[in-house]
């Protein structure tokens, strides 16, 4: 059954709609190049092989693109994904055996919808409710790892391959990492209260009940959240690719950061984790790198230290885990991004 | 009537708040409106994904900003 017979006239003309719009947002990828090759290199006349000429044309060409994606990636994520909700989520993990229950919870991590200022309740309602510790840190390391700003960046700025072997990484890394913390029996080191936590009341599923329109709208919600929230980070990372990308010499950093430095993964990994940015941010930076002959595996860990780990979102963890269990959420996850740097290092061509 | 609205002060939690003192407005209602920013609290409703509305320790909203039209549906059923 389509949705337009279910729904009638309004359905109608929401198909009509978004059909619309998806064919204008087609039309628009397609003109972004030529363009601005037009535009930059015949109208204003700049050199486009000269390092000015191919800096802004570069920033323009990147900022339309990336745009484009992420506002098509996010609303289709976010329709997609008002199909779950953290408490199927919840309820599908309730009484799984660690191990499963961690390779669940990595899975789930990337569908269901969820935003990392929930962090902090939704670990106290997985734990409250007797979901292991460990399956509950799965989730909460794929969840931001895995989501839909870093698939459209790498979608748009690496393709198909990458963007797999990324998700494949990121899940291997929640799965690994959350058994490692369940092993190490860590309850003792999350704060009290959350084990006291009664929960009172009943369960409301957040998008049970949604009709076709409520999950349009939602798609076109999220898209404005998210690009409102982004947007000073994705200019800054394009700005610095773009400088990077026109200006840089061609083997500065295969020179410090290449192939042949065997502690390259490491320091990558070492200044990503400090480092506040989002995949918006960190993703233009690595494309640049990447032209400048940087490898795949380190510039993949460096984006996986920023996205997953940082400072904020430990300070917002230290209300339900005591510092010690910090240290180790944070040493293990990054021991696993290291790790994951080097093989692919190991195992990508050049 | 009690409604409260939780979330740890986040841009969801305000835009809700506001949507919800909009609803009220348009029902002409009158209503208490508190804001409930401690995690345990917000955990102890249930609720895991934040915003969420609760009218007379009930919950009936969680992890999405809800329009104003939508809000005051779930006020005038009360």
């Amino acid at each position: 059954m389509s949705v337009t017979t279910r729904l009638g006239r309004p359905g109608l003309r929401l198909s009509l709609g978004v059909a619309g719009a998806a064919v204008a947002w087609v039309a628009l990828y397609w003109v972004n190049e030529p363009f601005w090759t037009w535009l930059i290199g015949e109208a204003a006349g700049l050199d486009l092989e000269s390092r000015l000429g191919s800096g802004v044309w570069f920033f323009f060409y990147d900022t339309i693109k990336i745009a484009l994606l992420l506002t098509g990636i996010i609303f289709v994520v976010t329709v997609l994904r008002s199909f779950m909700s953290v408490e199927r989520t919840r309820a599908l993990l309730g009484g799984k055996r660690e191990g499963v229950g961690n390779v669940l919870a990595a899975l789930l991590g990337i569908v269901t919808p969820f935003c990392s200022c929930s962090a902090v309740p939704a670990f106290i309602g997985f734990v409250a409710a007797g979901v292991p510790l460990g399956v509950t840190m799965s989730f909460l390391i794929a969840s931001p790892l895995i989501n839909e700003v870093a698939i459209a960046l790498l979608l748009g700025l690496f393709g198909p391959g990458p963007t797999l072997l990324y998700v494949a990484a990121g899940v291997s890394i929640a799965i690994v990492a959350g058994w490692v913390i369940g092993r190490l029996r860590l309850e003792r080191w999350v704060e009290p209260f959350v084990f006291e936590t009664r929960l009172r009341g009943q369960v409301i599923d957040s998008t049970a009940h949604l009709t076709w329109p409520d999950r349009v709208q939602l798609g076109i919600d999220e898209v404005g959240t998210i690009l409102r929230k982004i947007w000073p980070y994705l200019l800054v990372g394009i700005g610095l690719g773009a400088v990077i990308h026109g200006w840089a010499p061609e083997n500065f950093f295969a020179t410090y950061a290449g192939r042949d430095n065997p502690f390259a993964v490491l320091i990558a990994v070492v200044v990503g984790v400090p480092l506040y940015s989002n995949a918006a941010g960190v993703l233009p930076l690595v494309d640049a790198l990447h032209d400048k002959g940087l490898p795949m595996g380190t510039l993949l860990a460096f984006m996986m230290a920023t996205v997953a780990l940082s400072l904020p979102e430990m300070i917002l963890l230290r209300r339900v885990l005591k510092p010690k269990l910090i240290a180790t959420f944070v040493a293990v996850v990054a021991a696993g991004i290291i790790a994951v740097g080097y093989l692919f290092n190991a195992v990508l061509p050049v | 009537m009690h409604i409260k609205v939780l979330g740890p002060g986040c841009a969801n939690c305000v835009n809700l708040e506001k949507n919800t003192r909009a609803a009220l407005a348009s029902l002409g209602m009158e209503a208490s409106v508190e804001k409930v920013t401690d995690y345990a609290d917000i955990a102890g409703y249930g609720i895991m994904r934040t915003p969420g509305l609760v009218v007379d320790e009930q919950v009936v909203l969680s992890g999405r900003v809800a329009k104003p039209a939508e809000i005051a549906q779930l006020l005038a059923g009360r």
